[in-house]
């Protein structure tokens, strides 16, 4: 078998893979390749055809498809090689990647790996929902992907469980092709995508969010016949006596993104079970030496900008790394109740670092803190944070008093 | 459906009602002889029903009366499993298996089964102790075990198409979407109505799993119930699989005419958590409820501790064809015979647990009860061997390399949880019984089955099924006739 050698192999050629390849060339690496599934780069983003990217990086809103071809323009024009039609399927410990296409099977030594594969959907059996298993419930990226890349329809009329970003885009596609959208339901009392989308995609469209309701059962023996829905308590336990049924031929499910990291166990690396995506260091490497991780792989992201740039700090580490000069990483960062998750979850304590952090539950106006033993290091005041929005602090190196790990804490004010 | 169609006047000689396990065993032994047979199924493929929806365990046959036909034929089941496995290229594995137990009673109990068990001739039963468990199942609780080595797991699914294709390439004819509503008995030929045509037959074998009362009924034979029992299962994520080398089950609880909620691997990696035990008003309602999932989650976590909320891929539920109803509890043997009143069929009735492991010797005695009164001339061009899709992943990297070059779609990784590539899904698509429904497809070649569960591949099998069964989206079906997937293009 084919065995070659690369500086640099990226994994995905999503907006993560693509922003990394082209700040490396920036950045003098020359000897790089991109490793991608699809027959297009462009990753999730091809599917996306609504407005909203580009804000942050580029100053104006895009559709995906167009956001993404800036980052494959730049790709082509810089002629970084990737290769498409090509699923990688195996990364070893010690940097060896295997990928099979239709010319074969490969076999790649590389210098340093950048993963950047994204992320999946959660499904109906990860929830576990009763009833019967007719046709027509669909995950809402997968029926993304059929309307938008398939031309096809997934059905007349839907009820969509949960109130992700990509469930509530949906509603209002599938509205504008003439589907019934009967209601979106969201089992926490508050709703889990960005409030842009539940003004643009459901009250634009006069379509209800029933907060603090599930669907409970999933009824038909052929294709789905109706939903059973039931409010929930402070526990999120069904409250008998609750149930109402609603009539549709189609369940969209949109109950959270898991991001994509078979490979990445392969390869020995230990996942952080709050962000399910890998450990990493300020400088996105992973706990195995010479592997990077960023993007939806890393943790779920809301808005593809910060994608991009997490993955050109990422590429500017990985040069640094070929150069021998990362320092190493023992301050651990912890969280108390207050806090979903932090990425990175370790740094030097040798440079300013900013955390990229979820809340768990809703907030008013609140403080973030950063704390090392009994010394505040830094604040940040917000007006209100939810988890779906992720929220950055910086730390400051100066504050920090010595090697112990530093503690982020969300306060009402 | 590419199917196949039937004339009026087609006469065969044998009808199967019911293409589970055991129909397709039926037919595939049948058709070591020179006899032209059909096969009559409501559902749009063969194993729709209980045989898809178990443990898929090979039992080695300690939990059945002695002198039963249910512990004969369990263990001669277990026992010529090698070589049908070989013949049918089917995937199973002889892990053995841990009946565990905590208590004196329990021990007691335990020493009852082994006693039954040697009875029945199963080989090389002995209670072990905690350090034994230990060392063939190290996550598995359990102060002291029953500890069976002839027992095996295996894909029931597999298993039953294996048959079934082999019955194909030897003649045999599959009538999906067929359900038989009526059957009149005139001038010794049988007219088997069906909800799509009439076919006669000089024979009829029921083999019909929940609805054979129905059809016992209409062969005269009125006096069986079937008591629908349903069994929830849990599917979970293969990372827990490494944990569980091998089944482990409770001490069964006799009362409820099950083995208990127990753990078992598959043969494909995965950890199923279950059965419960509910008896049902319909034989139809596969529906899965909070209640039993709660109590798997207890009953499983009991046995093997480790299990975690995260893993759960999926659930699905079984119904156990009972014989005795929820008063009376417990098994009764099953039903395999030929009576005066219909001397030209033959009536199963009640195939339950261990009816997986005995499909073979049951169809060996539905034969014998046949050639009592017809001597049947055999096939001479019946051929054993059935090969199945050969899969991509878990081979080495050379011989996947090997595959590649034989055949460019080995390279095209269709399902990325499973690494099932695009040869193996064309390959599925192309089966020999003509079955082209999405979940077809899936279970021929475990598409959409790994933990994203379609998210990735679902839209490309789609598109081949439509590319290759030149479908309209709104042609493809999930599964039975009304389940259409799509409902038109977008424009
Ligand atoms: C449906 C959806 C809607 C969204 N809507 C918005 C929005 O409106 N606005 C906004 O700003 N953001 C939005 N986002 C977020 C944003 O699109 C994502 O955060 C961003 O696309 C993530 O980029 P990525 O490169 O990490 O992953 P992806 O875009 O998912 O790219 C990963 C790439 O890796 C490839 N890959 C994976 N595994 C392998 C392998 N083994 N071998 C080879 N290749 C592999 C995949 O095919 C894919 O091309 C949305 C996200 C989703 C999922
Ligand atoms: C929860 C559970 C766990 C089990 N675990 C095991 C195990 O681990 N090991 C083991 O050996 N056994 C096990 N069993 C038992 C085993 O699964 C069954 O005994 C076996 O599958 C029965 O096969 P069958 O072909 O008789 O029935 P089925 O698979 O139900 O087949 C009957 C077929 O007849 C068709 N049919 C019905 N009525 C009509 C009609 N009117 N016209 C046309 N077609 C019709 C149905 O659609 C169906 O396809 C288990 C059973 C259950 C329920």
């Amino acid at each position: 078998m084919e065995m070659i050698r690369k500086r640099v192999v990226i994994i995905g050629g999503g907006p993560g893979g693509l922003a990394a390849a082209c700040e490396l060339h920036r950045k003098g690496i020359r000897d790089i390749l991109v490793l991608e599934r699809e027959h297009q780069l462009g990753g999730i983003l091809r599917q996306c055809i609504h407005d909203g990217f580009g804000l942050t990086r580029f100053g104006q809103t895009l559709s995906g498809p167009e956001y993404a071809d800036r980052f494959i323009d730049e790709v082509k024009k810089l002629g970084i090689e990737c290769i498409t039609d090509t699923t990688v399927i195996d990364i070893t410990p010690d940097r060896v990647i295997t990928s099979a296409s239709a010319s074969g099977l490969l076999q790649i030594s590389a210098d340093a790996i950048v993963l950047t594969m994204g992320c999946r959907e959660r499904t109906r059996g990860a929830l576990s929902i009763p009833g019967n298993r007719p046709a027509g419930v669909y995950t809402a990226g997968v029926a993304q992907a059929y309307i938008n890349l398939k031309n096809i329809m997934v059905g007349r009329k839907a009820v969509i469980l949960g109130s992700g970003d990509i469930g509530m885009i949906m509603a209002r596609r599938l509205t504008l092709e003439g589907v019934k959208v009967v209601a979106v339901f969201e089992i926490m009392p508050y709703p889990s995508g960005l409030p842009r989308n539940v003004e643009q995609c459901l009250n634009d469209y006069g379509i209800p969010l029933y907060l603090s309701h599930t669907v409970t059962s999933i009824n038909g023996k052929s294709r789905l016949e109706s939903v059973t829905v039931s409010e929930v308590d402070a526990s999120l336990k069904p409250i008998p006596g609750t149930e109402k049924e609603y009539e549709c031929d189609t369940l969209i499910l949109s109950v959270g993104l898991i991001p994509e990291n078979e490979l990445s166990l392969k390869a020995g690396i230990e996942l952080d079970p709050r962000t399910r995506g890998p450990v990493v260091d300020e400088d996105y490497q992973t706990t195995t030496p010479g592997i990077f991780a960023a993007g939806n792989v890393l943790h779920v992201h809301d808005l593809v900008d910060f994608v991009s740039l997490e993955a050109e700090n990422l590429a500017r580490a990985v040069v640094a790394y070929l150069d021998g000069s990362l320092p190493s990483c023992g301050i651990t960062i912890e969280t108390d109740s207050s806090i979903g998750y932090t990425v990175p979850q370790h740094i030097s304590g040798e440079k300013d670092i900013t955390l990229s952090l979820r809340v768990r539950r809703p907030m008013k106006p609140c403080t973030l803190e950063l704390w090392q033993d009994s010394k505040l290091l830094a604040t940040k005041t917000l007006r209100k944070a939810i988890p779906a929005e992720m929220e950055q602090i910086t730390l400051p190196v100066g504050q920090l008093v010595n090697t112990n790990s530093v503690k982020v804490v969300a306060r009402n004010a | 459906m590419k199917g196949v169609t039937v004339t009026m006047d087609e006469m065969f000689d044998v009808l199967i009602i019911g293409s589970g396990v055991v129909g397709s065993a039926v037919a595939r032994e049948l058709s070591r002889y020179s006899l032209k047979i059909g096969v009559l199924e409501k559902e749009p493929d063969v194993c729709c029903g209980t045989s898809a929806r178990n443990s898929g365990v090979l039992h080695a046959g300690f939990n059945n009366k002695p002198g039963s036909l249910m512990a004969r034929f369990c263990v001669e089941g277990n026992r010529g499993f090698d070589e049908v496995a070989r013949e049918l290229d089917i995937p199973y594995k002889r892990t053995g298996k841990l009946v565990v137990g905590f208590t004196p009673t329990d021990r007691e109990r335990l020493l009852a089964m082994k006693e039954t068990g040697d009875k029945n001739g199963v080989p090389g039963l002995e209670i072990v102790d905690r350090n034994r468990i230990n060392k063939l199942a190290p996550a598995v609780r359990g102060e002291f075990a029953l500890w069976s080595p002839s027992t095996a797991i295996l894909d029931p699914f597999q298993y039953t198409l294996g048959l079934a294709e082999n019955a194909a390439l030897n003649g045999v004819r599959f009538f999906f979407n067929n359900e038989v509503t009526g059957l009149e008995f005139s001038d010794g030929i049988y007219h088997a109505k069906t909800t799509k045509a009439t076919y006669r037959s000089r024979w009829v074998v029921n083999c019909a799993g929940l609805g054979s009362a129905k059809i016992s009924a209409m062969l005269g034979m009125g006096e069986y119930t079937i008591h629908p029992c349903r069994g929830e299962y849990f599917v979970l994520d293969p990372k827990i699989g490494p944990l569980l080398p091998l089944p482990a089950y409770p001490i069964p609880n006799p009362a409820e005419g099950g083995l208990g909620i127990h753990v078992t691997p598959t043969v494909d990696g995965n950890v199923l958590i279950g059965p419960s035990s509910e008896y049902i008003d319909g034989d139809d309602d596969y529906s899965c409820t909070q209640q039993a999932m709660d109590l798997l989650i207890k009953g499983g976590s009991k046995i093997l501790p480790a299990i975690k909320r995260e893993h759960f891929i999926r659930n699905f539920a079984g119904i156990r064809p009972k014989l005795t109803s929820e008063s009376e509890g417990g098994f009764r043997d099953f039903v395999i015979e030929r009576r005066p009143e219909a001397p030209h069929a033959v009536n199963l009735v009640g195939i339950e647990s261990p009816g997986l492991t005995a499909a073979l010797p049951i169809a060996g005695e539905v034969i014998r009860l046949m050639q009592q009164v017809e001597t049947f001339s055999p096939n001479h061009g019946f051929n054993p061997v059935r090969k199945g899709i050969t899969p991509f992943r878990n081979k080495t990297p050379e011989q996947q390399a090997e595959l590649i070059k034989e055949n460019p779609d080995y390279g095209e990784i269709v399902c990325r949880c499973e690494t099932i590539t695009k040869a193996e899904v064309l390959a599925a698509i192309r089966n020999p019984l003509g079955v082209d429904t999405v979940t077809g497809i899936k279970y021929r070649c475990r598409t959409m089955m790994g933990r994203c569960q379609g998210g990735y591949c679902q839209t490309r099998v789609a598109e081949l099924i439509m590319q290759e069964s030149h479908k309209t989206p709104e042609e493809v079906l999930y599964s039975r006739e009304g389940s259409y997937q799509f409902t038109g293009t977008v424009r």
